[in-house]
């Protein structure tokens, strides 16, 4: 009985809190509004400023010096700390070589908006910084640009692009910039000491490590494999079992274990997020995300490298975009063997190029030694398993209709 | 007297006629002074929704961009061996569409047919122009899946360029290979359900808003006019704050490290462990959904009240009715207009709320109208997404049929 009056007092309470909080919600915004204006004005203002980083020295590219003056060119990327990294290696320098303005925006993925966009004939976006496995799908579906692999410049000691690109980084439509890792990460303070969670199995334990959990909402991809290699399925074996209709309902199996703990997340920089108020316990979500709050803003976390999935991040140019030329010569500098290591000095990612890897160093701010927080560090990779791009162009209709099918049966 | 009956008859003539001048005269200055209504709800109102209910049957795509393959379809019935037409006429469709860069399109509608179709077309159009006739075992060659029934019964539906077939998917129904309508498997039905969410939880936030709102409006037709007005400032100060920002707070107030929970583990009631979850589930759509509606319950049912004169309850006191008598056989009837207009208002717009929903209902509390949002902006199933908007309207309109059976359209005011 004490606890309903307690739910009808604490209701009068939340109504006035409404207001209070209306305000308070509302004056955040509009901050997070000024931020997002002020670093707009940054990236756009870019020509003027001067640049910490060295001019990457990219063969062919001299004597173009300013040939994009008074250009614009729209990236469009996954936000926070990631979009900073991309900025900083690439908007930045490109816009001092190149004298083109680098608009930012952010995105969740998918490809909705960039088919809406072609379909339409309004292209509003020139980059595209991509999952493989969707610039695959946009690309059958002439959504993207074709780029010639002939363009990309070689490494220092001439190796060809071909051979200095990690494998499938190449694609017809897009080139790889990083290599990033899906894991699982924790709050080092919701466990005790003698009995922190070690493998990505321990996520799908709630008994032996209790707490809610956070997944990603907007696609089954990663969550399906995950579930399966938690259920015991080998890397290897994880995308033959998934395209059977009983390794699909193992793995939705996997997850109603954990249904009712879970939290969902969409945007990148949410899962670090989550932690950090102390909403999950542990959470799925990017390794780089998790570096930035580890190293940088000094959380608590960890990363369980077991079990972690790798995926390539691509960029792409959207079909029909208003400035296909000064995208192209964006793709071609960022993905250079400087601007690809540089971007390592400010997120945990590893550089596409074999090239860069050498030069991959300390975190710009922080000081630590980036490469142990590399997701291809052979002391992380022991049990890694790679998205499997080619499969999920074909399954991915299907299975995002039984995923959201399965997310509003609650 | 005839003298007399004719000239009044002259008169009454005369006078019907001048009657009739006047009326016609107000009636075309009224018809004229309405016509930019008219045109406003023609363009705004009746042209986008008739476009949307004619997507929801209308499917061109397959025969735009694939068109002999379809003709060749058109006289199968969907029985024996797949047509040697239709294999004939494949590669040049594919070559052409290639050429004219469509062939994404194809890809998209076919693969909502039948997963897998992705990668057969790609192939296929990939060595279109290496194929020679014989085609149907060229094909078979390719992916083996051409030379089933089944493929070229899911080619023939997605060809159809008027369709129920979206009506079905919309009602968790499919078409098997020979035609039959049956029940989709289990993992992947799910609008009924949400059907079914959708109209109960609309139900329920009107439940809400009736029990919260109707005791609000009657205490601010019944008080000073001071304190009418500040409390009428209280009900259309969150009127006019925006939706997303109410919804916001609500995600402060609620969640698990919220204000609520907070205060909750603050008090000797509840321990650490007992945190509640408020929102993201259906709890947090029925709340939040519920104090955004509110003022489309309180202002109509307040707009009457205060219409009613105060000394008809006092009149059926005098005449011996109790307090609560007098309420009941008196107040409430008069105030029915009012609380009909609202519960019919509060019941539209819930049915068709997503953006609450989306931001607070986590999985448990998505609606119809996410399913709506998700079809045409993610999967790009406009089609789909017609005939579940076709539905919910049908649905609502069904509601508002009933209702109005009920209480009666010209018991209701608005404002």
């Amino acid at each position: 009985m004490s606890k309903t009056i307690l739910y009808v007092l604490l209701a009068a309470v939340a109504l006035i809190a409404a207001i209070v909080a209306g305000l308070y919600v509302f004056g955040q915004n509009s901050e997070e509004l000024a931020n997002d204006m002020s670093r707009d004005m940054q990236t756009r203002a870019m020509p003027e400023l001067p640049v910490s980083t060295p001019a990457a020295p990219i063969p062919g590219a001299a004597g173009q010096a300013k040939q994009f003056a008074g250009r614009e060119v729209t990236v469009v990327s996954w936000g926070s700390a990631y979009t900073r990294s991309q900025i900083e290696a690439y908007h930045k320098p490109f816009a001092a070589q190149t004298g083109a303005k680098v608009a930012s925006i952010d995105y969740n993925g998918g490809i909705a908006q960039i088919k809406t966009q072609v379909d339409s004939n309004t292209q509003f976006w020139d980059v595209v910084d991509m999952e493989v496995a969707d610039a695959v799908r946009a690309c059958d579906e002439g959504l993207l640009e074709k780029i010639d692999p002939a363009m990309l410049p070689p490494a220092y000691d001439g190796t060809p692009a071909m051979q200095d690109f990690i494998p499938n980084a190449i694609q017809p439509c897009s080139v790889t910039t990083i290599i990033f890792s899906h894991v699982v990460a924790f709050d080092t303070t919701k466990f005790p000491a003698d009995k922190q969670p070690s493998t990505l199995a321990d996520f799908f334990d709630t008994a032996k490590f209790p707490g809610k959990r956070g997944l990603r909402k907007t696609s089954p991809k990663i969550n399906l494999e995950m579930a399966l290699r938690a259920a015991g399925v080998a890397g290897p074996d994880v995308y033959a079992t998934l395209a059977t209709p009983e390794g699909q309902a193992k793995a939705f199996a996997q997850l109603d274990k954990i249904r009712k703990d879970v939290l969902w997340w969409e945007t990148g920089a949410q899962p670090p997020q989550l932690l950090a108020d102390g909403e999950v316990a542990m959470t799925t979500g990017y390794n780089g995300r998790f570096f930035d709050a580890q190293i940088v803003e000094k959380k608590p976390f960890k990363i369980i490298w077991d079990g972690q999935i790798q995926e390539h991040d691509v960029l792409g140019i959207v079909k029909g975009a208003k400035n296909k030329d000064v995208a192209l010569e964006f793709i071609r500098f960022a993905t250079g063997t400087v601007p690809l290591a540089e971007q390592a000095r400010f997120i945990a990612y590893g550089p596409a190029r074999r090239s860069s890897l050498p030069l991959v160093s300390i975190h710009a701010t922080a000081g630590v030694d980036m490469k142990p927080h590399m997701p291809n560090a052979p002391e992380n990779e022991t049990n890694a398993m790679q998205v499997d791009a080619a499969w999920w162009a074909e399954y991915q209709e299907e299975l995002n209709l039984r995923w959201a099918a399965w997310l509003a049966r609650g | 007297m005839d003298m007399t009956v004719t000239a009044s008859q002259a008169l009454r003539a005369d006078l019907s006629a001048a009657i009739e001048r006047t009326n016609k005269r107000a009636r075309s200055s009224a018809f004229w002074m309405a016509m930019p209504l008219v045109a406003f709800l023609t363009v705004f109102f009746v042209l986008p929704i008739g476009d949307i209910l004619w997507r929801s049957v209308y499917n061109p795509t397959l025969s735009e961009v694939l068109p002999h393959t379809t003709n060749a379809l058109v006289s199968w019935n969907g029985r024996g061996n797949p047509p040697i037409r239709a294999y004939n006429a494949l590669p040049q469709d594919l070559i052409n569409a290639q050429s004219k860069d469509i062939l994404g399109k194809a890809v998209t509608r076919l693969n909502i047919e039948m997963p897998g179709f992705r990668s057969m077309l790609i192939k296929a159009a990939r060595s279109a122009d290496q194929l020679s006739a014989p085609y149907a075992p060229a094909f078979g060659a390719l992916d083996s899946r051409w030379g089933s029934r089944e493929t070229w019964v899911k080619f023939k539906n997605a060809a159809e360029v008027y369709t129920l077939g979206f009506y079905l998917a919309a009602l968790d129904l499919e078409r098997n290979v020979d035609g039959q309508i049956i029940q989709k498997p289990q993992e992947d039905s799910i609008y009924v359900t949400l059907f079914l969410r959708t109209f109960v939880i609309a139900g329920l936030v009107t439940v809400l808003c009736l029990f919260i709102g109707y005791p609000l409006a009657f205490m601010m037709a019944n008080t000073t006019p001071f304190w009418r007005n500040s409390m009428m400032v209280l009900v259309l100060l969150p009127f006019w704050t925006s939706v997303i920002v109410r919804t916001t707070a609500w995600i402060v107030l609620l969640q698990r490290e919220g204000v609520v929970n907070d205060l909750a583990v603050a008090s000797p009631f509840f321990a650490e462990t007992e945190r509640m979850d408020l929102i993201h589930n259906m709890t947090g759509t029925l709340i939040a959904m519920t104090h955004i509606l509110l003022p489309f319950m309180i202002l109509p049912i307040y707009s009457v009240m205060i219409a009613i004169p105060p000394h008809y309850v006092r009149a059926a006191r005098s005449l011996g009715a109790s307090a609560p008598g007098a309420f009941w056989q008196v107040y409430l009837p008069l105030s029915m207009p009012g609380v009909g207009a609202g519960v019919l208002l509060v019941f539209i717009l819930a049915a068709g709320f997503y953006i609450t929903p989306a931001l607070v209902g986590g999985d448990s509390g998505q609606m119809i109208g996410n399913f709506i949002s998700f079809h045409m902006n993610e999967t790009l199933n406009w089609g789909l997404a017609a005939a579940l908007s076709g539905l919910l309207l049908a649905g609502v309109l069904i509601m508002y049929f009933i209702f109005i059976r009920t209480i009666g359209l010209d018991r209701m005011r608005v404002a």
